[in-house]
């Protein structure tokens, strides 16, 4: 090894006024919301590319969600014939899609975001954690379409907002937003390393459908199980459809009183409460493990 | 305190790997055959750099030129010692930006530079500058994957350029710049110099870092190999005077001698 000093004046109005710090260094999930601008950008983005080169465009939003209320509600209600046994079936159970949708759209496109921007991640410094959060957003604002026709359809059978409806919704969108983005950040990273995760996240979002109260109402799953409708419920997902019906299904039933007596579990407040602490827990893990997995990230790209 | 970046034994280890598949893995395992292999690409790399110094990053392909620069500019985070910067850092990597294929060239323009720290106002106030070095004309609202590599490369320089750095770092970008282009990448950055910002340029070419930078740093198998004036370092690397030299960039020019590409700027 040779070493030749070199001479240098520095002249110290050159000097940025900053300390020196590591380059690499982030604050994760914080980092991600301090720099807000970078984030809007990103949700903007992939808002545009995904209705880009489309003659309707973001109408497209409100056109998918409202065949698929029809389809299940031909399908499930009148064939299956459900459609009898809970009042205004067709709005239980769109309840239940808007919050299953964004629950998958989030896990979903989450898991794929670091992957997928794989060609900026690989050259730019930045916090990597604004790729979910991003994905998570991007979802969110699907959602939108979604409570639109869900209101416009409560209100056309005379539904009546509560407060207790509306903080049960916000609580049940709570809990789906902040699990939402700690699996997104949790297997985007492990996406990274074995490319399988995105086809486990895609196995396991089939199963959400059917785990939720929504093609079926929760007074069935109260019957047939008795005691162990308990365990039902820790089901995160299946709380939050429940918060969400309560918020739009059951203000629009003949007697709401009636409706939360049989069709809601006792404990519905203490459960959310519950599960939006445990989401919050999961978070904490999922940006723990991130933080440490991301050292890699640039090489496994 | 005048130091801009500092390097401390800084090592860097890739892990091969051979197999990816249960299937290969089952395989190898099978026939006794090695799964993983590693090979250190930066092994106790270490020194410092004052502000405003120009340094020229030499060595030949695979010597762990990029990676340095992608720890210091915080895209890796080396294994083992440790990297500190002062300020705001730009510049391009491997002769690319970040940027995302899909997106136009517009769209890239305002991601790249957000990324880069820069606000809606700061990259509106600079866009005209920005699409006026980049040259990409009637392509600016094409999608960037199907830019020509040169193009690919102007857009992030300009956009690298433009940002208020005080750390700016440039690998081999005058590899798939025509000559027009060099000239006015030449040119950029001696300004960039001449602000007091810290240069870092990674190149092959010897007439342009001897132009470029007082001192030059030498990479050997990821080993710091040489620490000094550019002058010595390029006699170092035996890159002058090379009868048929072949590693310069600027291989068509190199006939009309060092000062060339200086000469009609």
């Amino acid at each position: 090894m040779i070493r030749i000093p070199v001479e240098h004046h520095v002249d110290p109005s050159w000097v940025p006024d900053a300390p020196l710090a590591q380059p690499s260094a982030s604050s994760g999930l914080l980092e991600v919301f301090r720099r807000s601008y970078l984030l809007r950008l990103l949700v903007r983005k992939e808002i545009q590319a995904r209705y880009s080169g489309s003659f309707l465009g973001v109408f497209w939003s409100y056109v998918q969600p409202a065949v698929r209320f029809g389809m299940y509600f031909f399908v499930i209600g009148l064939v299956l014939n459900l459609h009898t046994n809970v009042d205004y079936f067709g709005i239980h159970m769109f309840a239940g899609i808007v919050v299953v949708h964004y629950f998958t759209e989030t896990f979903g496109s989450g898991t794929r975001s670091i992957v997928r921007n794989k060609a900026i991640l690989r050259k730019m410094a930045m916090p990597r954690e604004m790729f979910p959060v991003a994905s998570m957003l991007v979802s969110a604002f699907h959602v939108i379409p979604g409570l639109v026709i869900l209101t416009v359809a409560c209100i056309g059978v005379g539904w009546v907002p509560d407060p207790a409806g509306v903080a049960a919704g916000l609580l049940g969108f709570s809990i789906i937003m902040v699990l939402g983005t700690a699996l997104a950040l949790l297997f985007s990273a492990a996406n990274v390393f074995f490319r399988d995760f995105a086809n486990v996240v895609s196995t396991l979002t089939a199963f959400v459908t059917f785990s939720v109260p929504m093609i079926y109402p929760y007074s069935f799953v109260d019957e047939r199980f008795g005691r162990l409708a308990e365990w039902y419920l820790l089901n995160p997902i299946a709380e939050a459809v429940l918060l969400v019906q309560r918020a739009f299904w059951v203000g629009a039933t003949p007697d709401p009183e009636k409706t939360i007596r049989t069709d809601l579990p006792e404990h519905l407040w203490s459960y959310g409460f519950a599960h939006l602490a445990a989401a919050f827990v999961v978070l904490a893990v999922a940006q723990l493990v991130f933080s440490r997995l991301e050292n890699k990230f640039a090489e496994r790209l | 305190m005048t130091e801009s970046i500092i390097v401390r034994e800084v090592s860097k280890q890739f892990t091969m790997r051979y197999h990816r598949s249960i299937k290969q893995m089952t395989v190898a395992m099978v026939r006794r055959q090695e799964i993983s292999d590693t090979f250190l690409a930066l092994q106790d790399v270490s020194f410092t750099v004052q502000q405003g110094e120009a340094i020229g990053l030499m060595g030949l392909n695979g010597s762990g030129k990029s990676t340095l620069l992608k720890i210091i500019n915080g895209v890796m985070r080396p294994d083992r010692g440790e990297v500190r910067t002062r300020g705001r850092i730009a510049g391009l990597i491997a002769t690319g930006a970040g940027f995302h294929p899909q997106l136009t060239g517009r769209e890239n323009i305002y991601l790249n530079a957000a990324i880069l720290g820069m606000s809606d106002a700061e990259t509106r106030r600079k866009f005209d500058d920005i699409i006026e070095f980049a040259d990409v004309g009637r392509f600016l609202d094409t999608p960037v994957g199907h830019y020509s590599s040169g193009m690919f490369s102007r857009l992030g320089f300009a956009v690298a350029v433009h940002t208020d750095s005080d750390i700016f770092l440039v690998d081999e970008v005058l590899a798939v710049g025509d000559k027009p282009f060099k000239r006015k990448c030449i040119a950029r950055m001696e300004e960039i110099k001449k602000e007091g910002r810290t240069l870092f340029y990674v190149s092959h070419s010897a007439p342009s870092v001897k132009r470029m930078c007082e001192r030059v740093l030498v990479l050997e198998k990821g080993v710091l190999g040489y620490d000094g004036p550019t002058k010595e370092g390029i006699r170092y690397l035996k890159y002058d005077n090379d009868p048929d030299d072949v590693s310069s960039e600027n291989e068509d020019e190199s006939g009309d001698e060092d000062g060339e590409l200086g000469a009609d700027i």
